[in-house]
């Protein structure tokens, strides 16, 4: 297969239609506007709906409006286009909708800017909108993962009756690189909850109101049991752990920073290893918790003010020490910067925690 | 004895509208489990709950039914039509869902001309949280959050929403309706029917907005609301203001 060279952002279109995405609604904004700009070339081609809305208030409800059919559809955004729709997210959640949301994350808080950022890791994994929910949050590292993830994200929408968010960001979805865009099958899950005229059936319905005794509790069970159900989704990539005194994670494209300064320490003998979430929810904690020791300390690399840090720090459950290198989103951070910060690490003293 | 079928539409499900006595919609509900069953489209309908008094529509219709959060009824009827052309898509609004906190999705909804069918009940109040400031209510009027009375220079004018939709060329019929007489009710009945049709004939957006009766925040009896409503088509005067068919 011949490689295309594309940008992320292409890449996640590109996967979306390989996944037979039929609908996509948005409304533009940078960094991301090679997502519809995409669609709106393909989809039609392929029998599909684009549709530029007048909001992205407008947008997250269209796409309700088609997932509640049982279409696969999909919308996409940046920061704060995001917060818009947080509403409409806890809605999508609480009526189980399988709908694939991008976030092509920027510079926040605000208006903020439009460079690289992780400051969405908050709002992607612990739900923007009301209520107890998750979306589950898938996080891209190449532009080939990109295709991949989300690809799968539709597929996963559709197992677990699910929103599922890509949690990208400016650097991935601006860069170019080779894409393997091979053929995807796109796997199939009964619908019998989707609205498709009641045909030959009563009228369904697909609710979110519920004021008899005990009947919200008993729904809010239901949905974090399925919450837990989604672990077995977790994915990370991990390398070099084993004797590793200092664990080094992070997510997203920032990774692709973080690895060069990690193989750098690696080559020059120090016993560092590698640990990147790939589903950020569910958090791959299982992952974590078998290197948790006294002996290890773990680095969390981050473009933002460290947000990640928090669910490493709950997963490793205070059996090692947990440290934060963050950036705040303006400048990328280089290779030597992390590279010197894992060196620094490294000459403290072994943890306290060891007794 | 009638057969049962001939005065229960089969739309309705056999189960007590949770109203407050006096309110029309029930009225409303019951034309529009008519004209569903006389279009022959129950099969292919899909309606969206909006929040407000009506949220609980999927109680009373046997007809695919989806929520939709407050507002955004139209943006999620036209994603439902979008995606399956084939599905006859309606929306259940009022005041405040349709004009106010929704405005945005319904005009552009109609602007796009939209294959949907919207219905809105205009009861000037804010119904299901008590009776505030909507829109709709008229120069004025007393609600809970205009103690005084709605007073233009504070809170301007209402909004007259059919009035405003007949301009675009994308709404193909539009009519403000009422169903405090008989007579009225027929001819409620009939624009509904044409609202539909304007959808399945792919002409463009329908519209009927009914003007309501709210007895308990308009603090009247039953009977004394059927004529308020008669006072409120000074500024909401039924009509059809447009019929492409």
């Amino acid at each position: 297969m011949k490689p295309l060279l594309v940008k992320g952002s292409e890449a996640i279109a590109l996967g979306a239609l390989a996944a037979g995405c039929r609908c996509y609604f948005g409304y533009p904004i940078t960094p991301q506007n090679e997502i519809p700009e995409l669609m709106a070339r393909e989809l039609p081609k392929r029998g599909g709906v684009f549709l530029q809305a007048e909001s992205e208030l407008a947008a997250v409800n269209m796409l309700l409006g088609a997932a509640s059919t049982g279409v696969r559809a999909m919308t996409s955004s940046s920061s704060p286009g995001i917060s818009l729709m947080a509403e409409t997210f806890s809605y999508l959640a609480a009526l189980e909708l399988p709908a694939v949301v991008v976030n092509v994350s920027r510079g926040g808080p605000g208006l903020g800017g439009i460079e690289a950022s992780q400051g969405d890791y908050f709002q992607a994994t612990k739900g923007a909108g009301h209520g107890d929910y998750h979306f589950l949050v898938l996080s891209p590292a190449s532009i080939q993962e990109a295709y991949e993830l989300t690809a799968r994200a539709f597929d996963l929408a559709e197992k677990y009756r699910q929103p599922v968010m890509i949690l990208t960001d400016a650097l991935l979805g601006q860069m170019k690189e080779p894409l393997k865009a091979r053929k995807i099958k796109p796997r199939t899950y009964p619908k019998d909850w989707a609205l498709t005229g009641a045909r030959g059936r009563p009228g369904r319905i697909l609710r979110s109101l519920y004021l008899g005794p005990g009947e919200l509790r008993a729904r809010n069970e239901l949905l974090q049991k399925k919450y837990r159900a989604m672990r077995r989704e977790v994915r990370a990539e991990v390398f070099g752990t084993e004797g590793a005194q200092l664990i080094v994670c992070a997510f997203g494209s920032l990774t692709r920073i973080v690895k060069e300064a990690v193989q750098k320490a690696r080559e020059e003998g120090y016993p560092v290893g590698y640990l990147r979430p790939i589903t950020l929810f569910p958090f791959p904690e299982r992952y974590f918790a078998p290197l948790a020791r006294p002996e290890t300390r773990f680095l969390v690399v981050e473009l933002n003010c460290g947000q990640m840090v928090e669910d490493v720090k709950l997963a490793v459950c205070g059996k090692a020490e947990v440290e934060l290198l963050a950036f705040p989103p303006s400048d990328l951070p280089t290779p030597e910067e992390i590279y010197q910060r894992i060196k620094k690490c490294l000459r403290k003293p072994r943890s306290s925690l060891r007794s | 004895m009638p057969k049962k079928a001939q005065i229960f539409p089969s739309v309705l499900r056999e189960r007590p509208f949770h109203y407050c006595p006096g309110c029309h919609h029930g009225i409303a509900h019951r034309l529009l489990a008519e004209v569903i069953e006389e279009l022959g489209i129950r099969e292919r309908a899909y309606g969206l709950a909006s929040i407000g008094c009506a949220c609980f529509l999927y109680y009373y219709f046997d007809v695919d039914i989806c929520e939709a959060p407050h507002g955004r009824s139209c943006a999620a009827a036209t994603g439902a039509k979008r995606a399956r052309p084939d599905l006859v898509v309606f929306t259940y609004q009022g005041d405040g869902d349709f004009a106010a906190i929704g405005l945005g999705e319904s005009l552009h909804a109609a602007a796009r001309g939209e294959r949907i069918t919207a219905i809105m009940i205009n009861n000037t109040v804010y119904g299901m949280t008590g009776g505030q400031l909507s829109p709709t209510t008229v120069v004025g009027q007393r609600t809970t959050t205009t103690p005084q009375g709605r007073d233009p220079q504070h809170y301007g004018h209402p909004m007259q929403i059919a009035e405003i939709l007949a301009s675009f060329p994308g709404v193909a019929f539009c009519a403000r309706v009422a169903v405090n007489t008989p007579k009225r009710v027929l001819e409620a009945k009939e624009a509904l029917r044409k609202a539909f049709l304007a959808q399945l004939e792919d002409r463009g957006f329908g519209y009927v907005e009914f003007l309501s009766a709210c007895p308990i925040n308009w603090k009247t009896d039953p009977v004394e609301a059927l004529e308020k409503v008669d006072e409120l088509v000074e500024t909401f005067p039924l009509k059809i203001f447009k019929d492409l068919s």
